[in-house]
């Protein structure tokens, strides 16, 4: 079975936010990036898959050069080759643009499933998956935490504010990742040294151009500096009633 | 704990690999999640982890440059010393641990053993099935193994071993003991299993260093080997010496991430902590510290690198080793007191990491050969005249 796994590199947690001059964008310097954490959901999924099933898993992403670095760990941890659809701007991409150009690759690759992170952890959009499946013409299962696939078909598992929904469905499918599917594993020396006879493909993709563009960013207000209201046993009701007066949360 | 963020200050970091980099970040993300949680508990209770063995194979950390077909990775020897750092920024025990294993046990059976010896072994050390450990010292001999009493005698098709070796890593929970014995006035190499008749090893207790790992004695009382127990192709004290080059080159490496581990901690903290109104990193004088364990370090880190690179072209003398040995654990036990120091109280508490880096490190600066040896060896390498009697 032709796997894919469809991942994004975004800024790591500790990078500090800060706007840019153009007030549109954030102010990248000194920033670290790592592979967002969804994303390494789908990428453990798509490779118990293949150890399940069989078969072969690419690794897709739309991002720089530098992106070379978050698809070697995922070819060291099992997976089989990347592709980097290169897009210096990828902050410039609005969701449809990226499903598009993901779709093509999809198509082109011959894949029977792909997998994605249920939201990439910089623009919190949500949404390429879904475009994704749309584009392709195939099921989608969103926000995945149980998944059994086999020849044609598969069922999935996923959390709703009601309980937990089993859903059928058939292949081919975009299965958005939540957390609980599964524990990515770390990469082994082996895997590791395994990299070097892997290819990672660097192409062009059609660009189109967004229909949804950043205007304005802002930070979120900075937080109200706290209160002591006192100290020891005898600020417990001070404290009470702050929390029920100000705070309003007893 | 705050993410740990290595010292580079010569951004050496663009002489390594990808692949280099690769190895160092995973194995730096499992001591980050798997071992430091732990750290602390197992140095005070004076246990190693041995539940972890099974992770640590999986990451490859045991022999990582034994060739695959003999179940290592056959990574460079950069690849290794990075290893040996980052197992080491978690504790010297969890470095020495793997040093063993790798360097003194199937090092040895990989250069000196016969094939049949290295298929019945290399495979299980890789995965941790076995443990092994490494027995030179003795009650009486340290620094000069050379004077040995342990003594293996030729008894029919097989040998019989007699001799007390002590300060053995990881003697009580080996299957395999690497013991060298003096046979007919050479020393050999001999490979004990455990619970062979006549061998036990009872652990050393109420050691202040290297806590989190286990030491002990080996005691030989007529052990009945067979034939197939020497290891054939080493003979001669530079055999265990040749073990020794080995694991030194790895602690030469390792003593810099519990330096690295030091010095970040205490740079951290010295930015937060307040004296006098002011952070302690905006006074001169933690400032002037921060400053020359920084030079020291990056000078140690230039060291390593350029012996790992030497040794993966074939060009690293056993006398170059010393000098990378006995700088860089010079280095890390001096950065480990001069941090303890900047952080005052809090230094002497195992909730930091300072206090418990500084205490193995007496034990690293003393395995292996001791600074005062290492001394020797450049000594003698500079002048050609030996003054170790
Ligand atoms: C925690 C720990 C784990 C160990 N693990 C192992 C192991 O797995 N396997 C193993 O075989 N050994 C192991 N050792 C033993 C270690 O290698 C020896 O302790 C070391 O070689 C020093 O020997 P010694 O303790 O007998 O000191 P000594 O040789 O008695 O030295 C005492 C002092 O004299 C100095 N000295 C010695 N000779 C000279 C000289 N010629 N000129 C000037 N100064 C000199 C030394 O530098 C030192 O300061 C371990 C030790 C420790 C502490």
């Amino acid at each position: 079975m032709k796997i894919v796994a469809c991942i994004k590199r975004v800024p790591t947690t500790e990078a500090q936010a800060k706007i840019a001059g153009d007030g549109k964008s954030l102010d990248n310097a000194g920033w670290q990036y790592m592979a967002s954490f969804y994303d390494e959901i789908a990428v453990e999924q798509a490779i118990l898959t293949k150890e399940k099933l069989g078969g072969e898993v690419t690794v897709v992403t739309l991002g720089p050069s530098a992106a070379s670095k978050e698809v070697r760990e995922f070819l060291a941890r099992g997976a089989d080759t990347g592709v980097i659809l290169k897009d210096d701007h990828p902050s410039m991409r609005d969701p449809r643009a990226t499903a598009k150009a993901l779709a093509a690759k999809v198509k082109a690759l011959g894949a029977e499933v792909v997998f994605v992170g249920r939201v990439a952890t910089d623009r919190d959009h949500s949404a390429v998956g879904a475009m994704l499946a749309t584009y392709l013409g195939w099921a989608c299962v969103t926000e995945a935490i149980g998944l059994e696939l086999s020849a044609g078909k598969g069922v999935a598992k996923r959390e709703t504010e009601h309980g937990v929904e089993t859903v059928e469905f058939s292949l081919p499918a975009v299965i958005t990742c939540n957390k609980g599917l599964n524990e990515p594993r770390r990469a082994s020396l082996k895997g590791i040294m395994a990299v070097k006879s892997k290819t990672i493909a660097e192409e062009a993709f059609e660009n189109v151009a967004a229909q949804v563009t950043v205007s304005k960013v802002e930070l979120p207000p900075a937080r109200k500096a706290g209160r002591i209201v006192g100290e020891g046993a005898a600020a417990v009701p001070a404290l009470i009633e702050a929390l029920r007066g100000e705070a309003r949360i007893l | 704990m705050q993410n740990f963020r290595q010292l580079d200050y010569l951004h050496l970091d663009d002489s390594l690999s990808d692949e280099e980099k690769m190895v160092r970040d995973t194995v730096r993300a499992w001591v980050s999640e798997r071992y430091l949680p732990i750290a602390m508990e197992h140095f005070e209770n004076g246990t190693f982890p041995m539940n972890l063995v099974p992770e640590l194979a999986e990451l490859g950390a045991f022999g990582p440059t034994t060739p695959p077909e003999y179940g290592g990775a056959g990574v460079n020897n950069v690849t290794a010393g990075l290893i040996y750092q980052e197992m080491e920024r978690g504790d010297s025990g969890l470095r020495s641990f793997v040093s063993v294993q790798g360097g003194l046990v199937m090092y040895p059976i990989f250069a000196y053993g016969s094939e049949a010896q290295k298929k019945r072994w290399l495979p299980k050390l890789a995965t941790g099935e076995a443990i092994g450990c490494f027995g030179l010292t003795e009650p009486d001999f340290g620094s000069n193994p050379g004077g040995m009493l342990t003594v293996a005698k030729k008894d029919g098709k097989g040998y019989v071993l007699n001799g007390r070796k002590m300060w053995i890593t990881n003697g009580t929970v080996a299957h395999v003991a690497v013991v060298w014995a003096r046979l007919e006035g050479k020393i050999r190499g001999f490979l004990v299993e455990k619970g062979t008749k006549g061998f036990t090893a009872p652990e050393q207790k109420h050691k202040w260093s290297l806590r989190a790992s286990i030491t002990s004695e080996l005691v030989l009382e007529d052990v009945h080997v067979g034939e197939d127990s020497l290891l054939p192709n080493g003979e001669g004290l530079k055999a265990p010496l040749g073990c020794l080059t080995q694991a030194r080159y790895g602690i030469t490496w390792g003593a810099l991430g519990a330096a690295l581990a030091c010095f970040d901690e205490g740079l951290q903290y010295a930015k937060q902590r307040i004296v006098f109104e002011k952070p302690l990193a905006n006074l001169q004088i933690p400032q002037q510290k921060l400053a020359n364990v920084a030079t020291q370090i990056s000078l140690g880190q230039l060291m390593a690198l350029h012996l790992g690179r030497l040794k993966d072209d074939g060009k690293l003398t056993p006398a170059m080793v010393s000098m990378g040995k006995r700088n860089n654990c010079q280095i890390a036990l001096d950065t480990a007191r001069i941090i303890r120091d900047l952080m005052g109280a809090n230094g002497i508490s195992l909730e930091y990491q300072v206090g418990r880096h500084m205490c193995n490190l007496e034990s690293v600066n003393t395995y292996e050969g001791t600074h005062d040896i290492h001394t020797l060896a450049i000594g003698q390498e500079l002048t050609g005249l030996s003054a170790f009697r």
